[in-house]
């Protein structure tokens, strides 16, 4: 933690203690011909130095929308960000201008997408596209990006990475592939990397493979890393604190053994009891009923409202906030948030 | 239960790999299937799990003759029906129904959702005369969940986890004995998983279905199977029941993938013992000699290049740990996560 610190802090001019990147009220909306899709609606979270976050949701929760936010690569139009910050080491990126914002982009934060084939461009090699990332960012001569890319595949463990620099991306199996994304992520020594499902396309056993990589050179680097997925086993795996979403809104974070051991909202408690068990075996699996809402049309109060088992007249008028968690003598559980009426009974349940 | 209503006995499935334009000249083949047997009984779900390549996609289409087998004998109630085409294999087509992956390119946009579960009636009228079939179809919307006014409604108005009750409907329209699933919820959320995998359990109470579920995500496999197969690089390396494959594993593959399987529980990151296999499958169109898993098998010894391990009942093992296992090492590891 504190090499971060010191590497940052001498970048920034002056040392910076808080989180990385710390999001704020962030709303995201889309222009659509039926009417505004609200998205994203009021997310905030933070990350430091060498923290995984996992962003947990399912299509259409409006976790994507959120990176693609801090990211700066939402197409505007059709989306619009209303309202909300997102500070990069407490300077609020969507005050910046474009070309301020783009020395971060890259630089300080990068991206790794899941489907590495539409990512890459398949008439490039992959040294090229590599060595693209130091020719735009430093300025330096194809033959030495050439180098630079060579050596990016050796950390990101590509056999015979000499031979394969000029190599096109359809001559890659998958899991080489995300390598090479992990690779251009790299590239420039990011402070934090945004990883969207980066192991949904990949098999289990090269997922492995891949997942162990990320975490290794995220230690190396001490980087902050924000994992989107809607997999609660990848999640369990890598995740030191997890926000789970829900029709564009954070219903609950908490520390990760503590999310599995005792969920505070009924839509996490919902998916953590519909994974098949060994002991259901033959029993039927629990279902949250229902489809998750039409973003053009959220429901009024608690959006999981319809499907939830728990639901009141409270849940259909009023929206919860993103209650603090406690313990039932006050104790504060730390990190922990829900935003149900009913935490306390949600936490009993089990 | 003891019946055996489907036989694969030997199948073989090579996509010849050509060179040339006008006198194309067979260069090699991809392997894909390359001689599978087992069978399936009457009322039983069989899983197959694998990566991708591996072959099991092309070995339901091969069931289904949708693909011509190379050679093997594919035996429906004990006719072989591989080699089957015209009117002999509508008939038997009947019978053998399919579930596919993605509900959002197996419904054809333009077609109402009645004429997309109605249309199987076209082509097998006699099993619901012309009058009957509005009633046949909202029957099967009711059958599958789905409100039975919605027949006039278009693919493009459903959800995907509604749309994959619709393929679900279209699968049972001509009451077939059989219906493969080629990873019929990996499409979907999480939380519409499990509405999917409960709807097929309770039609196969209902109707005797018996179901071969091809998938990758092994928990959901274990759910649902009562019998599990393995396959690598078109062959099957392992294949029993839920309790010895996944508890009593004797295949290096079968164990790899176990230990591979992400799970669901922060506890377990520590104590879990995982086995990272290096490197990719190979090529099907050029496979490894003898065993098709020693590039990656840390048991690889000399023997295992020269000789292909059979899929057979190991006779130094006993006890749930011998079931058909293709290794020449077979064994069960201990520690074996659970």
């Amino acid at each position: 933690m504190n090499t971060a610190v010191d590497r940052t802090g001498r970048e920034a001019g002056t040392p910076y203690q808080g989180p990385l990147l710390d999001v704020r009220d962030l709303h995201v909306e889309f222009v659509t011909r039926d009417g505004v899709a609200r998205a994203v609606n009021g997310v905030n979270y933070s990350v430091r130095a060498g923290e995984t976050l996992a962003v947990l949701g399912e299509s259409g929760s409006g976790k994507s929308v959120t990176a693609q936010a801090v990211m700066g690569i939402l197409d505007m139009p059709p989306a619009r960000i209303p309202r909300g910050e997102i500070r990069f080491r407490g300077r609020d990126m969507l005050k910046m201008g474009k070309d301020e914002r783009r020395r971060i982009r890259g630089r300080k934060i990068a991206m790794i997408f899941q489907d590495a084939l539409s990512a890459l461009n398949p008439v490039l090699s992959v040294g090229f596209q590599l060595g693209e990332m130091f020719r735009a960012h430093h300025g330096v001569s194809r033959a030495e990006a050439r180098t630079k890319a060579v050596e990016l595949m050796e950390r990101v463990r590509i056999p015979a990475a000499k031979e394969r620099v000029n190599d096109y991306p359809h001559q890659f199996s998958g899991g080489m592939r995300q390598r090479i994304m992990i690779a251009m992520a790299l590239a420039l020594e990011p402070d934090l990397i945004i990883a969207d499902e980066p192991t949904t396309a990949l098999d289990v056993t090269v997922q492995a493979q891949v997942m162990d990589l990320l975490a290794e050179l995220q230690a190396e680097y001490n980087m902050g890393l924000i994992l989107i997925t809607h997999d609660l086993g990848v999640v369990a795996d890598v995740a030191d604190k997890i926000a789970v979403m829900y029709a564009g809104r954070i219903v609950e974070t908490a520390p990760v053994h503590e999310l599995y051991a005792r969920p505070a909202h009924p839509y996490t408690r919902g998916l953590l009891d519909s994974i098949p068990r060994l002991d259901q075996k033959g029993q039927e699996l629990y279902a949250i009923k229902g489809l998750p809402p039409n973003l053009l049309r959220i429901p009024p109060g608690c959006a999981f409202n319809p499907r939830c088992p728990r639901a009141q007249d409270v849940c259909r008028a009023e929206v919860p906030e993103l209650f603090p968690v406690a313990e039932d003598d006050g104790t504060p559980l730390e990190g922990r948030r829900s935003a149900c009426f009913f935490w306390k009974e949600t936490l009993h349940d089990r | 239960m003891a019946e055996n209503i489907l036989e694969v006995k030997d199948l073989v499935k090579h996509y010849p790999l050509t060179q040339g334009v006008l006198f194309k000249k067979q260069v090699g083949a991809v392997k894909a299937v390359d001689g599978i047997s087992f069978e399936l009984k009457k009322g039983e779900t069989l899983g197959i799990v694998g990566e991708s390549g591996c072959g099991k996609s092309t070995l339901a289409k091969v069931l289904m003759n949708l693909e011509r087998a190379t050679s093997g004998q594919v035996l429906f109630k004990g006719e072989d029906i591989s080699q089957l085409s015209g009117g002999a294999l509508k008939a038997v087509r009947r019978n053998i129904q399919m579930v596919f992956q993605d509900p959002y390119t197996s419904l054809n946009p333009r077609m109402t959702v009645g004429d997309i579960i109605g249309e199987p009636f076209e082509i097998h009228p006699e099993v619901a005369p012309k009058g009957d079939r509005r009633k046949a179809v909202q029957d099967l919307l009711d059958v599958v969940g789905l409100n039975p006014e919605y027949i006039n409604r278009y693919p493009h108005q459903f959800s995907g986890g509604q749309r994959q009750r619709i393929g679900i409907a279209r699968g049972l329209a001509l009451k077939p004995e059989i219906i493969i699933c080629d990873e019929p919820v990996s499409a979907l959320d999480v939380s519409v998983q499990a509405q999917v995998i409960n709807l097929l359990e309770q039609l196969q109470g209902e109707f005797g279905l018996s179901y071969m579920f091809i998938a990758h995500d092994l928990s959901i496999v274990r759910h649902i199977s009562d019998r599990v197969g393995v396959m690598y690089l078109g062959k099957m390396v392992e294949i029993g029941s839920d309790e010895q494959i996944y508890d009593n594993a004797t295949h290096p593959y079968t164990q790899a993938l176990l230990s591979a399987v992400p799970v669901p529980d922060p506890t377990a990151r520590e104590s879990r013992e995982r086995i990272i296999l290096s490197g990719d499958i190979p090529s099907p169109a050029n496979p490894p000699s003898g065993c098709r898993f020693r590039t990656r098998c840390w048991k690889a010894q000399e023997r295992c290049s020269e000789e292909i391990p059979l899929l057979a009942i190991p006779t130094t093992l006993e006890g749930p740990a011998a079931h058909e296992s293709a290794c020449h090492f077979p064994e069960v590891r201990e520690s074996a996560a659970a």
